[in-house]
């Protein structure tokens, strides 16, 4: 299955659940998605075409936190990154994709603690990367979250 | 009444590139649980590159990791050059593949050595890592430093290999090679190691699917990924060259998966030298656009990956690096259970963390009093080795 027919199949079955599909390059495309459908689409990806499931990775943007889930398929070569946009910045929520696949288990627990996002259903979202005793409400991968100076002098 | 006993592993220990903190639950010598946390040496690289422009990214991903310090760098490039379409001189991909592979050399090579060190066979150890120095001798004269080569640049490579290099990198190769042949016979042949690493920590191929695992991992588990030969870059695709891959999972499979894959490597890197046309290194790109791009490269232990998402100023809106080791790493969580704790410290160094680090590690009876080190764990791990020998009549 090379990109295209992959696109199709998605497009196919999801119909107008895909908001829009731009190509990057040959093997190279990006989907946008409404943030309640990434369970269906990620399964669709995932099991049914038999993609490989790269990581997702979360932006702090103007309009909203955006994730973007990241799948390759290996036999063609194909890239597919599935935008999801979260409009709301002060109490964001996704559903948790680690009933499609185990591999994002980690993941969302990093971008709980980084970005602030809740994965409902995810029902372990303790801490990866940051300390126990890290602030609650304090996400240092959004862009408000200024890097505290250290002062060499101190120390 | 339950005999289940918590051991608590790191989160300083040897095995790890970065320290990592395990709690095994085990019943008698068998673990049954195990619950893994990490974050103790999270340095923010991915805010930390947010505030650099896109040469001083290049820098900071260098010094993700010691071992694999090709391999970020040139996902990192490669993601910036997606965004806009940058071209890169045919003869920028050749010097590009054989840095890579010469780096994927000495990267197994070191994985070797510390397998063998934990298995108490501390000869492979140590030729294994006095082999591992001819590369090391190459690296330094090609590129001027040993690791931390700082290569790449957007667009291409910062250094030509010269025409006298070709002639040393040769001659070291064959050196090398007998060696590999005499290290291969040393793992492979020796029934010991058959009955230490043959049936352990096997993870199966559908595991591996779901826990998406990457490199010699998956390899090893009948998985038939290689980024090098499914999403093609630098001169992976202008080579001959074969994906190995193994069908058991168990740790013997990615020891010989790694083992075989040095001869590939030594391979790709004469059929390089062999090709290489002569022009220029590099085609000097201007700005980058606003954009995005996704660069892929198969490191020593699998697919980096990194995401690029560029505003149109000089430095990165967004930069997402996932090192391979993050999805290899919760597989240990499938292997480790049913096994004895003997048995665990060579299937976490199975999925190859690297081990920079020298670290301790503490067995804690309930009441959390230290009754163990790593040394001691070790000794558990070499004397199976030893009685396993002494049963069936080897030395």
């Amino acid at each position: 299955m090379n990109i295209d027919e992959a696109l199709k199949n998605i497009t196919d079955h999801f119909g107008s659940r895909i908001l829009k599909v731009s190509r990057k390059s040959a093997k190279r495309a990006y989907m946008d998605i409404y943030p309640k459908d990434i369970v269906d689409v990620a399964r669709y990806i995932f099991k049914d075409i038999s993609f490989r499931f790269n990581i997702a990775s979360a932006v702090d943007d103007f309009d909203g936190l955006e994730i973007i889930y990241h799948f390759s398929h290996d036999a063609s070569g194909a890239v597919i990154s599935v935008r999801a946009l979260i409009k709301d910045k002060t109490d964001p929520h996704i559903d948790t994709i680690t009933e499609v696949t185990r591999s994002a288990w980690w993941i969302e627990r990093e971008i709980h603690e980084l970005f602030g996002i809740e994965f409902d259903g995810n029902k372990d979202l303790r801490p990866l990367l940051l300390p126990d005793d890290w602030p609650a409400g304090v996400y240092p991968l959004r862009k408000n979250f200024v890097v505290p100076k250290r002062d060499s002098r101190r120390e | 009444m339950s005999h289940k006993a918590h051991v608590p592993i790191g989160p300083y220990h040897p095995l790890q590139e970065e320290p990592e903190f395990y709690k095994l639950v085990v019943d008698g010598e068998t673990v049954i649980d195990v619950d893994v946390r990490i974050g103790y040496n999270h340095r923010g690289i991915e805010k930390i590159s947010e505030s650099k422009n896109f040469d001083q990214s290049i820098f900071i991903v260098e010094r993700i990791c010691g071992i694999c310090s090709s391999s970020h760098p040139i996902a990192c490039v490669q993601a910036i050059e997606d965004i806009a379409d940058i071209p890169v001189p045919e003869r920028a991909l050749y010097i590009r593949t054989i840095n890579q592979e010469l780096e994927r050399i000495h990267s197994h090579l070191l994985w070797l050595g510390l397998a063998g060190h934990f298995l108490g066979y501390n000869t492979v150890f140590m030729w294994a890592w006095k082999y591992r120095e001819l590369i090391c001798d190459v690296m330094e004269t090609v590129t001027g430093n040993r690791q931390n080569y700082a290569m790449l640049k957007v667009g291409g490579v910062r250094r030509d290999i010269e025409k006298e290099h070709v002639s040393y990198i040769l001659s070291r190769l064959d050196e090398l090679l007998p060696k590999l042949d005499m290290l291969k016979g040393a793992v492979l042949d020796d029934p010991v190691i058959h009955a230490r690493l043959k049936g352990v920590g096997i993870l199966t191929k559908e595991a591996a699917i779901d826990y998406a695992t990457l490199g010699p991992v998956a390899r090893a588990s009948g998985v038939d990924i290689d980024v090098r030969r499914d999403h093609p870059y630098a001169a992976y695709d202008r080579v001959k060259w074969n994906v190995i891959i193994r069908e058991e999972g168990d740790v013997f499979a990615k020891t010989v998966v790694r083992i075989l894959e040095m001869y590939e490597s030594a391979s790709i890197i004469r059929q390089c030298l062999d090709k290489m046309p002569q022009g220029p290194i590099d085609s000097n790109p201007k700005d980058i656009p606003a954009g995005e791009g996704i660069g892929l490269a198969e490191a020593p232990r699998g697919e980096c990956f990194h995401y690029i998402k560029s505003d149109g100023t000089n430095s990165p809106v967004r930069h997402k690096i996932r090192a391979p080791t993050y999805m290899n790493f919760p597989t240990f969580r499938e292997t480790v259970i049913g096994q004895t704790i003997s048995d665990a410290t060579i299937i976490l160094a199975g999925i190859d963390p690297c081990y920079c680090c020298t670290e301790r590690m503490l067995i804690v009876d309930p009441k959390d009093k230290a009754i163990m080190n790593v040394e001691e764990l070790i000794r558990l791990s070499q004397e199976k080795t030893a009685r396993i020998k002494e049963k069936i009549g080897t030395k």
